[in-house]
């Protein structure tokens, strides 16, 4: 909540910035929006909205006739909103089920790979699990982290909403669809899973692989390091694609903006934010 | 109505009749403008009231699938594991009424010694500064003392208690707490108030300490006030979302213990909304809603019951 409307401060901010340093940014693959006008509202996926914000912010500065707003809420939230008319795109970080497809008629836009990467505490010793241990970590049969090599401390275990497009990307690449543990306590968006195991020394929760940073340590998953370069060459295997999605065919301004993410400039956007552009 | 009819009469003395017919057409005036004023107050209270209904209407008409589908069972049930096709919301149902006694267990003692001691238990020169303060906590919005307790609360209690991760039916509690203080404060002042003037001098003139003021004379005076800041203050913190989504960590489970995780049907709702809306899951969140709304009518209910009982002359008030 907190962050999509910091968020959404910010893009009104940008807009503003915009009337001023409009004229020279005025990029290649940006001509496309040239003769357009309107508003564009986006909710949906946390995991996309670093990616959206910086399109929308190009977009916004290369022509200021276009207004774009960017917004939270989960993969859940990003299908209602769709498909009831209260947005332009909504955002999945996973597929969309037939029966949502079938009940709005939407049409879906992959653009992008993301990774879940494990990930504790960067002052917790322990690197490296393997499957099966993280899989008795969050089935709650594991509970001392001197059972996996580290200290002799409680595991503190962090798991995300039922909506979260994150949270079903783990339980099925990585936990195989197994239990999780009803102790264990349930944030509502990447952030805040990140804060949470950037203060607590003993958790252990999940998030996108671009959140991961020198705040938060992901840990090596069977020997493999959870990255972008090993998310796309298929050695880290607990990946997922990141979605658009409209009502139908999507208007031209819409039409543009999701052309302009796929294309090269919105590929940079996507690198940037540690995600693996689809082409 | 006596000074209607009582003007115009004066109207009839001197010979004007265009006198009487001004004055007439004043008070058509005057009735008309109280008719549109009627009828403004009138709206405003069918538009309060007829929302309240219609809120109740929709989400039963939004529940009613759960009902005629049979799955009332599975929802009245103690396991909420979604993905496993059980969608009980009882340990939510728990959660909340824990969640928001214990606060009210803080808060409450809290709010009463807090009246004491601004009502002549204290130095007189302080209560000008704490009513100030707690007039300013109302201000706050409920987030920002989320946001507080997830950077300070947190760490503090899983620093003493390692077991526990810091989000916690103890920390929500706290945090809770400290929310509905001034609704219990504001309310058992306001009371406090009417009564004091009145009964203050008599009672030291008789020559009773400020201590048994308060204990013999004020607080049976004030003892309606005393309710409603429960009715209110219980009322508030079961209504609460943001701070328990942000601090009770929101594991489906009924607490065993104070540093456990717990998640409230609030909280619940707000979680579950942003699933895909065609699951069973999705559904609950009705029923849910409803249950909140039951537990909310009964636990006012049950006060204002409790309130006449020991408080003879509260009916006349009402």
């Amino acid at each position: 909540m907190l962050k999509s409307r910091n968020g959404l401060i910010a893009i009104v901010f940008m807009l503003v910035l915009s009337f001023w340093t409009a004229p020279w940014a005025c990029a290649q693959d940006l001509q496309s929006f040239q003769n357009l006008e309107g508003k564009i509202d986006i909710a949906g996926g946390t995991a996309h909205i670093p990616v959206m914000k910086d399109a929308a912010e190009a977009i916004m500065k290369a022509n200021p006739k276009i207004r774009i707003t960017v917004a939270g809420g989960g993969s859940g939230v990003g299908v209602q909103k769709v498909g009831e008319g209260l947005v332009d795109i909504g955002n999945t970080g996973r597929p969309l089920t037939p029966a949502e497809v079938d009940k709005y008629g939407l049409k879906t836009f992959p653009f992008a790979i993301d990774g879940v990467a494990v990930a504790v505490n960067p002052k917790n010793p322990v690197g490296a699990l393997t499957s099966q241990q993280v899989r008795d970590i969050f089935a709650g049969k594991i509970k001392n982290w001197q059972e996996v090599g580290g200290p002799n401390a409680p595991i503190h275990l962090f798991t995300r909403d039922e909506a979260s497009g994150t949270r079903e990307t783990f339980w099925k690449k990585l936990l195989k669809k197994g239990p999780i543990d009803a102790k264990a306590n349930i944030v509502a968006s990447n952030g805040a899973m990140k804060l949470a195991l950037a203060q607590d020394p003993q958790a252990i929760g999940y998030l996108g692989i671009g959140f991961v940073d020198q705040k938060v340590k992901g840990i090596k998953l069977d020997g493999a390091e959870p990255t972008q370069e090993n998310a796309k060459s298929g050695t880290y295997a607990v990946t997922r694609q990141l979605y658009m999605n409209t009502k139908g065919e999507p208007q031209p301004l819409v039409k543009a903006f999701i052309e302009y993410i796929k294309g090269p400039e919105g590929a940079k956007i996507i690198q940037k934010h540690g995600f693996i552009p689809l082409q | 109505m006596e000074g209607l009819n009582y003007l115009p009469m004066l109207g009839q003395t001197p010979s004007s009749h265009t006198a009487e017919a001004g004055r007439q057409g004043r008070w058509r005036r005057l009735e008309q403008r109280q008719a549109v004023i009627k009828g403004i107050l009138l709206g405003a209270t069918l538009i309060s009231c007829g929302s309240v209904l219609a809120i109740l209407g929709f989400l039963a008409y939004f529940a009613a699938p759960i009902f005629s589908q049979g799955h009332l069972a599975e929802i009245l049930s103690w396991e909420w594991r979604p993905f496993q096709e059980k969608f009980g919301v009882l340990p939510m149902a728990a959660g909340s009424l824990c969640l928001a006694g214990a606060a009210m267990g803080v808060a409450y003692p809290l709010g009463l010694g807090l009246c004491g001691f601004a009502h002549g238990l204290g130095p007189r020169f302080l209560k000008g500064p704490i009513m100030g303060l707690i007039h300013f906590m109302t201000s706050i919005p409920t987030v920002i003392y989320g946001f507080v307790s997830v950077i300070f609360l947190v760490p503090v209690v899983r620093g003493t208690f390692p077991e526990s991760t810091g989000y916690s039916w103890l920390t929500a509690a706290l945090t809770l707490s400290l929310m509905i203080l001034p609704t219990i404060v504001l309310l058992i002042q306001a009371q406090l108030q009417q009564v004091d003037a009145r009964v203050r001098l008599a009672a030291a003139a008789l020559g009773f300490s400020p201590a048994q003021t308060l204990l013999w004379v004020m607080r049976p005076l004030a003892s309606r006030g005393l309710w409603a800041a429960a009715v209110l203050g219980f009322s508030r913190a079961l209504g609460d979302t943001i701070i328990a989504l942000m601090v009770a960590g929101n594991a489906p489970q009924i607490p065993h213990s104070l540093l456990d995780s717990i998640r409230t049907l609030t909280s619940h709702i707000a979680l579950v909304v942003a699933t895909d809306s065609t699951s069973q899951a999705y559904q609950s969140i009705f029923a849910s809603g409803l249950i909140l709304f039951g537990v909310t009518a009964a636990v006012n209910l049950t006060l204002r019951r409790l309130q006449s009982a020991t408080v003879p002359s509260a009916g006349r008030h009402d």
